[in-house]
């Protein structure tokens, strides 16, 4: 163990990019949990799963079209799509969990075939798996992936904390929101934004098979536990990053890949809160 | 027609995606007005309830709302199984969200609003949950809770919804109790009810929302003759 965080202390101080790739990974968490609170109350959980697809398959399209940073497709496609997605909801007519499940298979396929007719690369499926599930290595940011996931994840956090408040607001009760005048649709699109920004920004770290997982576990974990919406979302911040510290770090031990392990340990801190939330109830009750 | 009318419907018709669900509805709200809107499940009282707060637009018909209304929006008191369970939020959290409107782009509340939104817990007496987890609170200490945060959102308007279903007797009443208090004091209230035996009770006005409408006061409405044909549907099935 010992040797194993010395050899976890050597690689930071010794190669920059391991210390980018653990304040990306921070920050990454960070806005992944902020968010993941609204997200799973507003019961939008699913919409952030298909949208990761959808951003699998713009992805796609952008290292077919030779996009040096196919960030350029991947952020404005994925951002049209929650708009549409969330649009969706509110008209009856096409069941909305129905349309984001069309929505996240029919971008995996084309994005998988355009990735094999249309080859940049002479392994195909490793692109596609790391696409899918992240990068096997954390070699794999460039520094211009390290500025724009800062940038983005500090426009995020500062988003969510400064519109804690009305996000609760129109989360809470959207009625009474809409009867005291606020124009709740507004923020319905900012989160729509928001969604998209983080699932193309975690893609990095977990691949868009595992965002989701990155976004709904914390907020969920911190449910059991907590009881008041500032509560939930500092915890849920906090047990985000734990648990993507202790993930980065694990995978440089054993060399497995980093999103799974990351997402494992968010497993894991689920089930110590699920039980202390029965406890907790248990106590309560007697 | 008064001048400080707060809200005015002239053959207002109400509905979802053109197709009507009431039609021809003609009434006012003045301050101070008890308006209690009866009918039976699906002649249209919350779909009107959801145009009133602007949930949806009127399909024809005009919708006047006084300036003051328009600024300082509607109180709502939302039916309680239109409320997410185990949504995790502090009573002082649901209370504050009520200022929500007024605070424009400001991130946090002020310690005034803190200070109300405590006056408000204390004058429905429950000050002492405040901190207290609301959605493990009875329901009606939740509807208290609720009244609180409608308070911080206006002094004008109060518009409820079916604010007794789900309560034990004891709850019925203080609750029936607290409205009046509330309307004594000024606010004008608006309360869609299944009960017509207490609309009658307490109302000033009353709207029976029907194929042939009728508005009025509540003298006028015992003298109609409605009442009787309104009462069949009392203690009907709360089915929505």
């Amino acid at each position: 163990m010992i040797e194993a965080i010395q050899r976890i202390v050597d690689y930071i101080v010794n190669y920059p990019f391991v210390r980018y790739t653990i304040v990306v990974a921070v920050l990454i968490a960070l806005c992944a949990a902020l968010l993941g609170v609204t997200l799973v109350l507003k019961r939008f959980s699913m919409i952030g799963d298909g949208l990761s697809h959808v951003a699998f398959g713009a992805m796609a399209v952008g290292a077919v079209v030779g996009l040096t940073n196919n960030l350029y497709i991947v952020l404005p496609v994925t951002v049209i799509s929650a708009i549409l997605l969330l649009k969706s909801q509110e008209s009856k007519r096409i069941k909305g969990d129905a349309l984001v499940a069309m929505l996240s298979v029919s971008a995996l396929a084309i994005g998988y075939i355009l990735m094999n007719k249309f080859k940049t690369t002479n392994n195909v499926a490793n692109d596609a798996c790391v696409s899918l599930f992240g990068s096997t290595a954390i070699l794999t940011l460039s520094m211009t992936d390290v500025w724009i996931s800062i940038g983005l994840s500090a426009f995020v956090i500062l988003f969510m904390i400064l519109f804690h408040n009305k996000l609760f607001a129109v989360t809470f009760d959207e009625s009474f929101a809409r009867a005291s005048g606020t124009k709740t649709s507004i923020y319905d699109i900012a989160v729509a934004i928001i969604i998209a920004v983080v699932v193309v920004v975690a893609m990095k770290l977990v691949g868009s098979l595992l965002v989701s997982a990155l976004v709904i576990f914390p907020a969920l974990s911190a449910m059991r536990v907590f009881r008041s919406f500032k509560g939930v979302t500092i915890a849920s911040a906090i047990i985000s990053v734990i648990c993507a510290l202790f993930g980065l770090f694990s995978s440089m031990i054993w060399e497995t890949p980093v999103g799974p392990t990351i997402i494992i340990f968010d497993i894991a801190a689920f089930l110590i809160f699920f039980i202390i939330g029965l406890i907790l109830s248990r106590t309560k009750k007697a | 027609m008064s001048d400080n009318v707060l809200v005015r419907c002239q053959d207002l018709s109400v509905g979802y995606e053109h197709q009507a669900v009431v039609s021809g509805l003609n009434f006012e709200i003045n301050p101070g007005d008890y308006l209690c809107v009866i009918g039976e499940n699906g002649a249209g009282k919350t779909t009107l309830m959801k145009t009133l707060i602007g949930v949806i637009k009127p399909i024809s018909g005009s919708l006047f709302l006084s300036p003051e209304i328009k600024k300082s929006g509607i109180g709502y008191l939302p039916q309680q199984n239109n409320l997410q369970k185990d949504f995790p939020a502090t009573v002082m959290e649901v209370v504050l969200s009520g200022f929500q409107h007024k605070m424009g782009f400001r991130p946090f509340y002020s310690k005034k609003e803190r200070q109300i939104a405590m006056e408000n817990l204390h004058k429905l007496g429950i000050c002492e949950l405040a901190k207290r987890c609301f959605s493990e609170l009875s329901g009606g200490q939740q509807q208290r809770v609720l009244l609180a945060r409608a308070f911080c959102c206006t002094k004008e308007i109060l518009l409820v919804d079916e604010p007794v279903s789900g309560l034990d007797p004891n709850a019925t009443e203080s609750m029936y109790q607290i409205l009046e208090k509330t309307n004594k004091d000024g606010v004008a209230v608006v309360m869609i009810t299944h009960d017509v035996t207490s609309a009658i009770r307490y109302a000033s006005h009353v709207l029976l929302v029907d194929k042939e409408s009728f508005f009025g006061t509540k003298e006028e409405f015992l003298q109609s003759g409605l009442e009787a044909a309104g009462k069949h549907f009392v203690g009907g099935h709360d089915h929505d």
